[in-house]
């Protein structure tokens, strides 16, 4: 592996003790670093890694000397080449930022100008701080585009933002960030927005320029898995401090402190049950034919955006089909024409062997009752204005007539089915944690009594160890209760770890059904293999041993 | 199972001190109108003195105006016309704009459509030349004034309502309430409304200044509030040439509707953050 033999040289950056304080609305003050020291030495990469809230970003930010909005730094020194970045006037740290320190954003889409070409934006930062003159930039960001394995370097920049797919605009703001020769490069959870296939051709532009040019960076990401494969050292952080510290090797091959073991089993999938150890009984759920879109319908009978293409599929009783596919692939919309927000243009959905009438509205009071949809972020599928035990309560009294005392005790059941205290239904939605919510969101959909939950990327927006605990608790309803899940998401662990059967879709159609346990079965679809072998595992020669077919990943990767 | 009360909500709104000042001139002005009855020293109408534009003294605290009534007691009994017709107007508008906002985001579609194309008719009149017209239709007196506010302010509380209310209407909560069911008067009614009362509110106070400023702009027209009653429009306009005389017959309502509307608009300014940040 080449990693190791770079040489590493002496300390380019050294945090002491730093804290950073917010103050709230109300004046109150909360403490989001409290105390981190760590080195960063020429020639590594330093990953930051940790739940959200943890204060990675924080930590990534103040070493460009900048706090958010609201936060101050309220103690501790950022030494940057033995120079306190703290003490710095405003001016001096405009000089800083994208010369000596540069920054890769989390979403490059939002921190590029839509109405100016890509070129100009890149070359910007050099021009700004009068390094290079306008046609020595370009050549130099032609470079960049180069060794980033951008498609046609030459003219890649004349185009703009929109013009590029979302893999390529992350590598345009890493040559943006890169332009000026900075002497540490700090990136912000650079690949988390992009498909698994995406982001691997993202990860190796970012793995190789880092090599060529012996980049000293800090890495920040939620994903072990990812930082495994581009960082040289590890630094864990939970609730503002560090937990653990040490080589990537050892934090992920023997991680001392119980936290970094917890995220760790966390990210091991857990074997799927070999196919047919549950018996299929009947069909819950059936779809057949299903198209279904946006816009007006054509005269062929289709509307005018097709997002569902023909998909048929099959859920048996007490079982979990899950559906996976990259983003737009149409498994969201798959779900909500089940639910029947969104009518089907054409084609039949079956729950318990009775036709479903396409709209919601159409639908009787029953049926709606067996099948209930949960949605992904529960920050926006919670009513902030509601209390949890109302939000619960609401479809106790619409479906089933419960009022007062009864729907009240019923309540506390509920919280406590989803493993929350009773005195948690006084709460607002805003004062329960994501995972929290995310349980509420369940536990309202548990209250109907269903049959089919219907549920799209549930666990996407939560932290690694939230996440996982989330999945044990639907693998533990599914057992009291005989729940039948359509688990829609585009983490093939997650699908792996929970359900029995696995859909891939792709640009809107089936591609293949096949039992969990299959999946790496010979058999499979090439874009399900393509789909497998893209998600990092925590082995951190992972990325430079994997091979994949350039012709296939050219076909199905947007990058 | 021990069922348990749900424990009280604090209010955890810090409020600025400016706004505590604001929120008490309007409260001020508030029991004023109210209280009316109790406070006035004379009957609104009758020439109590000799003396025409006379200065503020024991007698007359804030003064007598052209005809020698007295100002103080014009004052108070025209704070009850000025708020109290704005008040109402303002309510009714509210009631109407309110209401279809919310069923144009809750049925959207044609229905929307249709709604909102009608109602932007009223938008494209100017204010006042629509209350002249109405006025000068019906005659001037305090139902037609509240009609013509009606008719003048429910077409921006509706948009209003409507825009924040489509906002709202696409958030997956309201999703997961139609996915369950439930009825488009329940999605307005406890899903969305919650959710933008605190915005509308806010907006409401504005409005409030704005139909005080129009109805004082008609009494000064002379079509607001007839003789012998005033309200502080027309109480300025009847006053108007002592202003040379240096009397406070002029200056007195008219500092009365100034420090309404600074106090409504500052108010709403420094409105406790939380709001704020719905509102933006």
């Amino acid at each position: 592996m080449t990693i190791h033999s770079k040489t590493v040289g002496e300390t380019l950056v050294k945090v002491e003790d730093l804290k950073v304080t917010a103050t709230t609305d109300s004046g109150r003050k909360i403490e989001i670093l409290k105390g981190v020291s760590f080195d960063v030495r020429r020639g590594e990469v330093l990953a930051l890694i940790g739940e959200s809230g943890s204060g990675k970003t924080t930590i990534a930010l103040s070493l460009l000397a900048y706090a958010r909005s609201g936060c101050h730094f309220s103690g501790g020194r950022v030494l940057l080449n033995g120079k306190d970045l703290m003490t710095l006037s405003e001016k001096e740290r405009q000089k800083l930022r994208g010369n000596t320190v540069s920054y890769v954003p989390q979403s490059a889409a939002a921190s590029f100008n839509p109405s100016k070409k890509i070129m100009d934006q890149v070359v910007e930062v050099a021009e700004i701080h009068g390094i290079l003159d306008k046609a020595a930039a370009r050549q130099k960001a032609i470079g960049l585009f180069r060794s980033l394995s951008l498609p046609s370097p030459d003219t890649i920049g004349d185009r703009y933002p929109h013009q590029v797919s979302g893999g390529q605009l992350q590598r345009l703001a890493a040559a943006m960030a890169l332009i000026g020769d900075p002497e540490l490069v700090v990136f912000d959870e650079p690949t988390t927005a992009l498909d698994v296939t995406t982001q691997i051709e993202v990860l190796k532009a970012f793995k190789s320029a880092i090599l060529d040019r012996g980049m000293t960076g800090v890495y920040v990401s939620h994903d072990l898995a990812v930082v495994a494969q581009i960082s040289d050292r590890i630094i864990v952080l939970k609730d503002g401090e560090v937990q653990e510290a040490g080589e990537t090797e050892q934090i992920v091959g023997a991680p001392a402190h119980p936290y970094t073991q917890a995220l760790i089993s966390a990210f091991e999938p857990v074997e799927a049950e070999p196919a047919g150890s549950r018996p299929a009984s009947s069909a819950v759920l059936e779809m057949r034919d299903v198209v279904a879109g946006y816009g007006n319908v054509k005269s062929d009978g289709k509307p005018h955006i097709v997002a569902v293409d023909g998909v048929s599929l099959t859920l048996q009783r007490g079982h979990s089909l899950g559906v996976i596919g990259e983003s737009g692939c149409g498994k969201s919309t798959l779900l909500r024409v089940a639910a029947g927000l969104l009518p089907a243009a054409s084609g039949d959905c079956v729950l318990d062997g009775r036709p479903l009438r396409p709209q919601v509205d159409a639908r009787g009071k029953d049926e709606l009752r067996k099948m209930q949809i949960v949605f992904q972020l529960a920050d926006t599928a919670l009513n902030p204005a509601q209390t949890v035990g109302n939000i619960i309560g609401r479809p106790l009294t619409f479906y089933h007539g419960m009022k007062g005392e009864a729907r009240d005790s019923r309540v506390i059941e509920l919280l406590d089915m989803v493993r929350m205290p009773a005195q948690f239904r006084h709460r607002l939605p805003r004062e329960l944690s994501g995972g929290q919510r995310q349980r509420v969101n369940l536990a309202r959909a548990l209250a109907a009594k269903p049959d089919v939950l219907l549920c799209d990327e549930i666990t996407s927006a939560l932290d690694t160890v939230v996440a996982a605990k989330v999945l044990e608790l639907l693998k533990e309803l599914q057992r009291e209760l005989q729940l039948s899940y359509l688990f829609v998401s585009h983490d093939i662990h997650t699908v792996q770890s929970l359900c029995d059967e696995v859909m891939v879709m792709f640009g809107g159609r089936k591609l293949e059904t096949f039992a969990a346990a299959d999946l790496h079965a010979e058999a499979r679809h090439p874009y399900t293999k393509l789909l497998a072998s893209s998600l990092p595992t925590l082995d951190p020669t992972w990325l430079d041993n994997l091979k994949q077919d350039p012709e296939l990943v050219r076909k199905f990767a947007h990058a | 199972m021990t069922v348990s009360a749900a424990p009280r909500r604090k209010l955890r709104f810090h409020i600025r001190p400016i706004a505590a000042i604001c929120l008490a001139v309007v409260l001020f002005w508030a029991a004023i109108a109210l209280f009316a009855p109790l406070l006035v020293h004379y009957p609104v109408g009758d020439m109590v003195s000799y003396d025409y534009f006379g200065p503020m003294s024991k007698e007359y605290w804030l003064g007598t105006d052209y005809l020698g009534r007295d100002i103080y007691s014009r004052l108070i009994v025209g704070a009850r016309y000025t708020i109290g017709i704005a008040f109402v107007g303002l309510i009714l508008a509210a009631l109407i704009g309110i209401t279809l906002g919310l069923f144009a985001a809750a049925f959207g579609g044609l229905f929307d459509t249709i709604l909102s194309r009608a109602i932007d008719t009223f938008v494209g009149i100017p204010n006042l030349l629509l209350a002249l017209v109405i006025v000068a239709g019906g005659g001037s007196s305090i139902p037609i004034l509240v009609f013509a506010i009606t008719i003048i302010f429910f077409p921006g509380c509706y948009r209003f309502t409507r825009s924040m209310a489509i906002n709202v209407n696409a958030l997956d909560f309201i999703a997961a309430a139609r996915a369950r069911g439930e009825g488009h008067f329940y999605v307005m009614i406890h899903e969305i409304l919650p959710n933008i009362v605190g915005p509308i509110m806010a907006d409401l106070g504005l409005r409030f200044v704005h139909i005080i400023l129009l109805l004082s702009g008609l009494s000064f027209l002379g079509l607001g509030v007839q003789p012998p009653f005033a309200d502080w429009g027309a109480m300025v306009r009847e006053n108007m040439i002592g202003i040379s005389y240096g009397s406070p017959a002029v200056v007195v309502p008219s500092l009365a509707l100034a420090s309404l509307a600074l106090a409504i608009n500052l108010l709403i300014d420094n409105l406790p953050q939380r709001i704020r940040d719905q509102l933006e």
